[in-house]
């Protein structure tokens, strides 16, 4: 059954396999999360669960969400995920969603807010390549043209400038799970992902992949 | 402690011998050749730990037949056998990146003779710390 968990990004570190090998890994602390409403065919025209996790205190709540919540009445969570699920699928509002749905070898795909990088140059936001450093060069890391000038007399759509970067929605594909451990609500993946320590991501079975 | 750092407390090796830069070790590491599986040992000076917790790794440098050879071991892989302490060197610095330059007299380290581990408990070379027969006595510090 595909499904997904959210979870917080604990951070990098390494672990060996069982050949010895050092393998990085990312550390994610996944759920426990709870059912707070299922959606279905008849009512939604899909079905899909949206899970909550990271308790909240409830008058921190506004009172259209602390009605949702009292549906479900396991709380109130900070962080909402919608997953899609099978019709037949037994959860309900209320249920809990355990780390455990993931096993060893499983391929996921982990989505979050990639780290907030603020007003940035076009070379770090696009990777151009700036101009030399000495020897009377006057052009360092300028963006250059930006196109030509009678015509089209504007700059075209999308051109790549400095601007806001990071802190956007990023999903990594396709990581394997290397480790569950379900009694600490812990799981580790191959590679990096998206986000700074402590962040919220969402990790859920590889769409494209595998499973 | 939080969650990440127990789960590489949990991985860290307790059972190799302390050691720092400027000791000759031997290094007897697991290789596997197809099927088979072999030890084999390297013996140098350590050159510097790189430490990280479970990433720590350490520089063991040897001359072998005129070329210097260095070996990167992590200091937590499973793969490491065991490791013998064969000499305590007295250096003064934690990285020995100049032996790279250096060549013959140069190149010595001074052997420290009678080297008290933490908390007075001498560690003989090859072999595990043992407490000594006799309270630590406090000449043996050597004095820097």
């Amino acid at each position: 059954m595909k499904s997904g968990i959210i979870g917080k990004k604990l951070g990098m570190t390494q672990v060996f396999d069982t050949d010895g090998k050092a393998i990085p890994v990312t550390v994610i602390e996944a759920g426990p999360c709870i059912v707070v409403q299922r959606k279905t065919v008849q009512n939604d025209g899909y079905d899909a669960v949206q899970l909550g996790y990271g308790p909240k205190k409830a008058h921190r709540a506004g009172k259209p969400m602390i009605g949702h919540f009292r549906k479900a009445g396991k709380g109130a969570f900070g962080v909402l995920r919608e997953v899609k699920v099978n019709t037949d699928s037994p959860l309900d509002a209320g249920a809990e969603v355990h780390v455990d749905i993931f096993k060893e070898g499983d391929v996921v795909d982990v989505t979050g807010d990639s780290k907030g990088r603020g007003f940035t140059g076009v070379i770090k936001r696009w990777n151009f390549k700036g101009g030399r450093a000495t020897h009377g060069s006057m052009f360092h890391r300028a963006p250059g043209s930006i196109g030509a000038s009678a015509w089209p007399s504007r700059v075209i759509k999308n051109m790549k400038m400095a601007g806001h970067y990071g802190d956007e929605r990023v999903t990594t594909l396709n990581l394997k799970v290397v480790k569950v451990q379900p009694e600490k609500n812990l799981l580790l993946v191959r590679g990096a992902v998206p986000g700074a320590r402590n962040s919220f991501v969402f990790v859920r079975h590889a769409v494209k992949k595998g499973n | 402690m939080n969650l990440l750092q127990e789960l590489e407390k949990a991985q860290l090796r307790t059972d190799l011998p302390p050691f720092k830069a400027g000791d000759t070790v031997r290094v007897y590491s697991r290789i596997k050749e197809g099927e088979k599986e072999r030890v084999q040992y390297f013996e140098g000076i350590v050159i510097g730990f790189h430490r990280n917790a479970v990433s720590t790794t350490f520089k063991v440098r040897k001359e072998s037949y005129g070329v210097g050879v260095e070996k990167t071991y992590p200091l937590h892989s499973p793969l490491l056998e065991k490791i013998v302490v064969k000499k305590r060197g007295d250096v003064r610095r934690a990285k020995l990146f100049f032996l790279r330059e250096v060549s013959g007299k140069k190149a010595r380290i001074r052997e420290k003779k009678d080297w008290i581990g933490k908390k007075g408990i001498a560690v003989p070379v090859e072999g595990t710390p043992e407490l000594p027969a006799s309270p630590a006595p406090e000449t043996a510090e050597p004095k820097e």
